[in-house]
């Protein structure tokens, strides 16, 4: 259950994150077109939170996970709850995250566990369009303009740092009892990474060495950006605790 | 007969007709204005209308809601697109008009300068303010000029969906704990009266009426519109059990409808003039989206360019 | 800098049918304005198939040459089978 939960909790505050730019777009067609990859993401989170509930049982709701744990029990990437900065900032994020997130769902597809399966086959086809829209979008940003050039190197000089996490496995995701239902997630790292470089390189963006890889969040170890996301997020349910909506 | 009087009567037969009015054909240049004018203003409504609602997505009270919010204000960027396009066929760019709004030459729905304090005016919003946008929409489907009708048909269907989602909003507050409703009836209290002014001033003060009634952009009154909302609310506030806050709304057996209590217009002009509670921040925050955006349009503008000619490159060298 | 071309948007609904013009919107690009019509008029499933193209490279019959161009088509009624008259008892024609 604590690895389903890892899944939902990459996509909720990826998609949490996203929510942020609904009517603060560079243009309308771009706020609309975030704004469908947060409804994909959420819309993910929330099918796997269902599961999670019904593994755990004991009336657990889908929402009892995004809207009642603190900081320590979230599962997912130090990536996705960085800020969104500039769009260049949230284009590179996206796209690293797409980068593990397409291929994850590729291997996810062949996990023992048939529900997973079933979920990753589904989500696969929306992963597809966002590594289609965040590759684009960062090929034309890198090799658009000297400004959008040097932004989007800014940003990807920031957030390299959190790219390989994803491929690091964790405690949990090592654990022998998750074999052939968790993704070996250092298997898809070379996909992940080529597809990466290659984006890069039509981006005319170098990639900047990464000396130390920040990692702990799938261990519940974060940034402080998270403790503010979820003060947000879970505002109302604390506020007026047993009350529905 | 002038050939222009000539022009004009052969439009005003076509309308008087019920035909529709395309973007080439001959049409009064107070026709286009007025247009121009009024699809603008609406398209700027739903742009505006974005911020105060999306000021909640982030601390939707659950997934459910959070999904549906999230689905609805997207909606509202794409009724703004809709229409800005239905703009441009009267021959003026979205980059003009979007000039008009940041430099404060063009207005918007005085609604969206109010506040939303709590979640339940997230409700609220959608069930008065979407019930009344629905009530002045569905005319406009039969709008004489034709790419402003056929936009408005396209956002009256996907509108219909939000004044649901917030009526079950209300609905929840209204049957939850002591608290929820009383969260509920404050956002009652506070959205009813400026949903009411929405209709625009009273039929003796409006400026532009009786002209777009005659051409076919309007065809029913602010009043009468007014009217409709207030009767057909009442009843839907009974069912929330929540009371109007007007000690003046009371139903009139004679008349076969509600007698209620006068606007405060001098607040209407207020908020319209640009005196409301949010005008600057709605309007900064949308100046501030499209100034951070410029770099953006202008790097896919750079790239497209650099595609262009890289192509014109390589068929050159094929064709050598 | 100038602006995003505006793109005219058509939709095929279903296989079997036409692309319908829907709309219009802005991009930088071609491929770009196929992403954006994806997003902004698909939402709610409403096509399998996009078309999209220049606003500008649409050339537009005149109206003020509607009569000329429309209007002789109109007396022309034996181009329709109801002109022809058949005896009622004739069937699967």
């Amino acid at each position: 259950m604590k690895y389903v939960l890892q899944l939902a909790d990459n996509a909720m505050i990826l998609g949490q994150r996203l929510a942020e730019w609904c009517g603060h777009g560079p243009i309308l067609e771009q706020d609309i077109a975030i704004t469908n990859i947060s409804l994909d993401l959420i819309g993910e989170a929330r099918v796997l939170y269902q599961y999670a509930a019904e593994i755990e049982g004991g009336g657990k709701t889908e929402d009892d996970y995004p809207y009642k744990r603190d900081v320590r029990d979230w599962r997912n990437l130090l990536l996705v709850e960085q800020p969104n900065g500039h769009f260049g900032y949230t284009i590179v994020r996206q796209f690293m995250f797409d980068c593990y997130h397409y291929f994850h769902l590729k291997a996810m597809a062949d996990s023992k566990d048939e529900r997973l399966a079933v979920i990753a086959k589904k989500t696969i086809k929306e992963a597809t369009y966002h590594l289609k829209y965040s590759s684009e979008w960062m090929i034309r940003l890198g090799d658009g303009t000297e400004e959008s050039r040097s932004k989007m190197q800014e940003a990807l000089d920031d957030r390299i740092r959190f790219f390989d996490e994803a491929f690091i496995p964790s405690k949990l995701e090592n654990d022998e009892s998750l074999k052939g239902i968790a993704v070996d997630c250092l298997s898809i790292r070379d996909a992940a990474w080529t597809k990466f470089t290659e984006v890069c390189n039509t981006a005319t963006l170098t990639i900047p060495e990464v000396k130390f890889p920040q990692k702990g969040g799938k261990d519940g170890m974060h940034t402080e950006h998270l403790g503010f996301i979820l003060a947000e997020l879970q505002f109302l349910q604390k506020s007026y605790p047993n009350s529905n909506w | 007969m002038t050939e222009i009087q000539s022009l004009e009567k052969r439009f005003q037969d076509r309308i008087d007709n019920e035909e529709r009015i395309e973007p080439r054909d001959w049409m009064p240049e107070k026709y286009r204005k007025t247009l121009i004018r009024q699809i603008s203003q609406h398209a700027h409504s739903e742009i505006v209308g974005m911020l105060p609602e999306g000021n909640w997505i982030t601390r939707a009270p659950n997934l459910r809601r959070k999904l549906g919010l999230i689905a609805k204000v997207q909606d509202e960027a794409g009724h703004g697109l809709y229409l800005y396009s239905a703009c441009e066929t009267l021959g003026i760019s979205r980059d003009e008009v979007l000039d008009q709004l940041h430099t404060g030459k063009a207005k918007y729905s005085s609604i969206f300068n109010y506040p939303t304090l709590t979640w339940a005016d997230i409700g609220a919003i959608g069930w008065l303010v979407d019930g009344a946008a629905i009530l002045n929409q569905v005319p406009i489907c039969r709008c004489s000029y034709g790419p402003y009708a056929r936009a408005m048909v396209r956002v009256c269907k996907e509108e219909s969906f939000h004044q649901r989602q917030g009526y079950e909003i209300m609905l929840a507050l209204a049957n939850g704990t002591p608290e929820q409703k009383e969260m509920a009836q404050d956002a009652l209290n506070r959205w009813w009266w400026p949903s009411l002014m929405m209709f625009g001033p009273s039929d003796s003060e409006s400026t532009h009426s009786a002209q777009s009634m005659a051409w076919k952009i309007k065809r029913f009154s602010n009043d009468e519109l007014r009217q409709r909302m207030v009767d057909m609310t009442k009843p839907q506030a009974d069912i929330l059990g929540l009371t109007i806050p007007d000690p003046d709304l009371k139903w009139n057996d004679e008349k076969g409808m509600h007698d209620f209590g006068e606007i405060d217009w001098g607040e209407f002009w207020a908020v319209v003039k640009g005196d409301g509670p949010c005008n600057k921040e709605r309007l900064a925050a949308r100046v501030k989206a499209h100034e951070d955006g410029q770099w953006v349009r202008d790097a896919a503008v750079a790239y497209s360019e650099k595609q262009e000619a890289r192509k014109a490159a390589t068929d050159t060298t094929q064709v050598a | 800098m100038q602006n995003w071309p505006l793109y005219e948007v058509f939709i095929r609904s279903k296989n079997g049918l036409s692309h319908k013009h829907v709309g219009s919107l802005h991009a930088a690009d071609a491929d770009m304005a196929i992403t954006n019509a994806r997003d902004v008029y698909t939402r709610r499933k409403e096509g399998v198939s996009i078309w999209v193209v220049e606003s500008k490279d649409i050339k537009a019959s005149n109206p003020e040459d509607s009569e000329a161009l429309f209007d002789p088509a109109e007396d022309k009624v034996y181009r329709h089978p109801t002109f022809y008259d058949l005896p009622d008892a004739l069937e699967h024609m």
